[in-house]
Formats: structure tokens, C-alpha cells, sequence
């Protein structure tokens, strides 16, 4: 009886006491919070709350997994019946049924930790060589002639990158070498594609891609003859693997990462409604150009005709029949000065003239005396004798007379 | 280019024409070329244009697909 004195009824413990004391147990456990679990995926269920309730089994035995919704909303794959996955989270007690569970927060198909050691390894490895060397990337032709396209003939990106060259650039040749994206294959026809371009073709440049999937689908893309051959292309490549965050290894070794088919497709070529407005902008250069050649062409020419006129005879005469016209003014203007200086001395002179006529003076009472013999004018008391005719002129008429006698005037009479 | 005569543009591809058109502005910007031969450049970027405009506006996107076969013959 001794070994059951734990059931003794002072020690009986409530079932909330004992799961609770089982969930301080776990949660107390740092590898309990902390652990990663692999195996199968059973009885999955996703309820409209969004949070994904499953088991996890393996042979032999189970567990009861939790994935909440935020977490659930983190998943790169769709979790499925009998799939293989691995697992991290920590355990818990879930009171209401007593159930210890998982609580997982990260949720990823088996064996891709091994696939992402074995990609980090290969990585490493093609850095080393050289591979990956930013200094051997070949520059993406701005306007390619011919691109080379390998891909999947039923792939959606085989569409969807034809339609981003019809859209952007029609005038482009394109030629498709078809290969699987997927499966075991898929990498030996990569390389065989690529290769037949490169020998066949020669395009300007090769677009490599496949739509969107897990990263076991991009798979291909991480084997390392496909890098290989991606890197030792004459033909610049241009990966377009739909992963937006992943890179492969063909990402690393291509000329340049694209996101998607569409985005690789897009950086290959200019975009037509831009090269049209380049045209434009051509064009009007040409234009503008000419126009302005034109317009000091004309400007020279005016300035010729203007030399040419200042030279010819025609302006020497001009010029010269100009300055005999000034000449010739001059002339005028001096003369009329001139005339009009000795019009005004005219003037004048008569002026003086008009007080030294005679006739003024005999009408002030002076007479003139004429000899009648000979006409002489009688200055003096000698110049005639008595018996004397002469001739008195006096204001408004003449007298005839006879000297009578003459008296010289004595000086101091006056 | 400008030299050649029977230089035939209709017969260029785009990137050709296009370079060429880009080529001539320079040219006719660049140098102090006579009349003439301004006016030739002129009538030849106004071709050119053309052509460049009339390549992107009607071409239709050439596609071809190489067939395994080939990639035989030519590995045999």
C-alpha cells in the first residue's frame, strides 16, 4: 500500500492542478520552447479562423501541432495530407482537453534545410571559382536584335514573356530552345538549350525563366552545371525565376537577375512608346537644326548683300553725289549770306547817298551855280567874271543871271 | 554613310537605323558641315525616323522554336 500513499486523499490533486503542473513542466524546458520536430502531416484541418490544427506522425508515434494564423500566413508552400515536413515551435498544455501540443511558428517541407546546406556549399564553391565575379558580367544590349528564350513550351512564362516583347519591342527576333523547368531532367535540358542557342543562334541575349513555384520547383535552377552554363554563355543571360525573395545560383551567376519571366523579358528591351518619343525628340533635332542653320545663313547673306552694296561703283557715285549735293548747299546758303551782307551795305550807302544829294540840300536854300558858257560849277568867287552868264539851280527850277561884280571875302569878316 | 549613295533604309533593322539616326544628329549637330551636305544629313535623318517610327508602329513579333532535332543533328 506503501506506493500508493500519493493517491491518499490529502495528496489528490484536481485535473487543472495536474495539467497545470504539466505545463510549468514544459514551458519551464528550454528545449521544449525552442525545438525542431520532423514528419508527416495527418488530420489537417484549416478552420475559417485561419489557424491550421494538424498531427504529426511519424511510425510509430503522434503529436498534436498548432499553427496560428500569423504564422500560418508566413507559408511558402501549401501544407497537404502525408506531407513530409519539418517543423519548429515549442510545446504547451492545452488545458481544456489536457493536450500536450506543438505551437508552430515555422512550418517548411522536409529535407529543404539539407537542400539549403547543400545550396550554401555549392554556392560557396562557385563564388570561389570566380563565378559569380561582378567584374564578368556582360552588359544587357539596349537594343537587341534577336533574344534567345529558354524555357517550358507549356509554361505560362513563355506567354507572359512574349507578350512583355510584343508590348514593348516587336521588332526583336525571338527564338525560343524549349526545356523542362522542372524535374530531373530539367537541368541537362537547361544546359543543352542554352548551349544551342549560343552555338546555333547567337542572340543578343537570353532570357532564362519559369513562372512562380516552391523552391523545389526552382530546384533546376540551383544545379550547379545550369550556373555553369549560364555563367560561361557568349550570349549575356538574364534569369527570370519566379521567386521574388529567393536567389538560386543561376540568379548569381546570370548577367543580370530579373524577378519574374515579365521582368526579364522588360529589362531586355527599350520600351517602344519611350523609343518613340526618342524618335520625337530625334526628329525635332534634325528640325531645329536646320532651322537655325537656315536662319544665319540668312543673316550671312544679308550681311554680304550689305557689303556687296557698300562696294559697288554705284555707292561711290551715290556717295560722292551726295556730298556734292551738301557741297553745293553749302555754296547756296554761303552766297545768300552773302547777298543779303551787300543788300544791307546797299541799304546803306543810299541811306548816305540820299543826305548828300544836291537837290536835298537846295531844298534846305542852297543854290548851285553853273557857268552858262561851259557848264562848270561855280565853286569859287574867281571862277567867273562880271558880265558872267550863269545859271542859279535852287529848289524846283533855275534862274539865268549876269554877274555883276565879284568880292573876295575877307577873312576876318567872318 | 552619308557618302554611299545607295545606302537603302527601308532595308534596315531597327537597331541599325536607329543608331544610325542617333549617329547622324550628332553629326549634323557636331561639325560645321556645308549646306550641301547639312541638307543630305537632314533628309537622310528624316528617313531614318521614319523608318525607326514605321518598324515599331507594323512589326509583328518574329518567334521561332529550335526543335531538339536540330540540337541533335548539330551534337551528332
Amino acid at each position: 500500500m506503501e506506493q500508493y500513499s500519493l493517491f491518499q486523499p490529502q495528496n489528490i490533486l484536481s485535473v487543472s492542478q495536474l495539467t497545470g503542473y504539466l505545463r510549468q513542466l514544459i514551458e519551464g524546458d528550454d528545449l521544449m520552447q525552442d525545438l525542431w520536430v520532423e514528419g508527416e502531416i495527418s488530420n489537417f484541418s484549416r478552420p475559417s479562423s485561419g489557424h491550421l490544427y494538424f498531427t504529426l506522425k511519424d511510425s510509430q508515434s503522434a503529436i498534436r501541432c498548432v499553427m496560428w494564423r500569423n504564422s500560418a500566413a508566413r507559408l511558402t508552400f501549401e501544407p497537404r495530407e502525408g506531407l513530409a515536413v519539418e517543423a519548429h515551435g515549442g510545446m504547451g498544455v492545452y488545458e481544456t482537453s489536457g493536450q500536450v501540443q506543438l505551437y508552430v511558428d515555422t512550418l517548411r517541407p522536409a529535407g529543404e534545410g539539407l537542400l539549403f546546406q547543400e545550396f550554401l556549399r555549392l554556392k560557396a564553391k562557385l563564388e570561389a571559382e570566380g563565378l559569380f565575379d561582378p567584374s564578368t558580367k556582360q552588359a544587357i544590349p539596349t537594343l537587341p536584335k534577336v533574344i534567345g528564350i529558354v524555357t517550358s513550351l507549356t509554361g505560362a512564362a513563355l506567354q507572359d514573356m512574349l507578350n512583355t516583347l510584343r508590348r514593348r519591342y516587336p521588332v526583336v527576333e525571338v527564338v525560343i530552345a524549349p526545356a523542362s523547368m522542372q524535374g530531373v531532367a530539367a537541368p541537362g535540358e537547361i544546359v543543352a538549350a542554352l548551349k544551342l542557342l549560343n552555338r546555333q543562334v547567337k542572340p543578343d541575349v537570353i532570357l532564362v525563366g519559369r513562372g512562380g513555384g516552391s523552391i523545389e520547383d526552382l530546384w533546376a535552377f540551383n544545379d550547379q552545371a545550369v550556373a555553369r552554363a549560364v555563367a560561361a554563355s557568349e550570349a549575356p543571360v538574364i534569369s527570370g525565376v519566379g521567386h521574388e525573395t529567393d536567389f538560386t545560383l543561376t540568379d548569381f551567376a546570370a548577367d543580370l537577375r530579373a524577378p519574374t519571366p515579365t521582368a526579364a523579358a522588360e529589362v531586355a528591351t527599350p520600351d517602344r512608346v519611350d523609343l518613340l518619343g526618342a524618335l520625337t525628340e530625334l526628329a525635332n533635332r534634325h528640325t531645329s537644326y536646320l532651322n537655325s542653320r537656315l536662319s544665319s545663313l540668312r543673316w550671312s547673306l544679308g550681311q554680304a548683300h550689305n557689303t556687296l552694296a557698300r562696294l559697288s561703283p554705284s555707292y561711290a557715285v551715290n556717295t560722292y553725289r551726295q556730298r556734292l549735293d551738301e557741297i553745293s548747299l553749302r555754296l547756296e546758303r554761303a552766297a545768300r549770306v552773302d547777298l543779303e551782307r551787300k543788300t544791307l551795305h546797299l541799304a546803306h550807302l543810299e541811306q548816305s547817298l540820299r543826305s548828300l544829294n544836291p537837290h536835298a540840300v537846295l531844298n534846305r536854300g542852297y543854290a548851285i551855280v553853273t557857268r552858262s558858257s561851259d557848264g562848270a560849277l561855280v565853286k569859287r568867287f574867281d571862277h567867273v567874271n562880271p558880265q558872267d552868264d550863269i545859271r542859279i539851280q535852287v529848289s524846283q527850277g533855275t534862274m539865268d543871271a549876269r554877274i555883276l561884280q565879284t568880292h573876295q571875302e575877307n577873312k576876318h569878316d567872318r | 554613310m552619308t557618302d554611299n549613295p545607295s545606302e537603302d533604309i527601308q532595308a534596315m533593322d531597327f537597331e541599325t537605323a536607329f543608331n544610325a539616326l542617333q549617329e547622324n544628329v550628332s553629326k549634323l549637330e557636331g561639325e560645321d558641315l556645308p549646306l550641301e551636305q547639312a541638307l543630305a544629313l537632314f533628309e537622310r535623318g528624316q528617313a531614318l525616323a521614319k523608318r525607326c517610327a514605321a518598324l515599331l508602329e507594323e512589326a509583328e513579333l518574329k518567334v521561332r522554336t529550335l526543335t531538339v532535332d536540330s540540337e541533335e543533328e548539330t551534337e551528332a
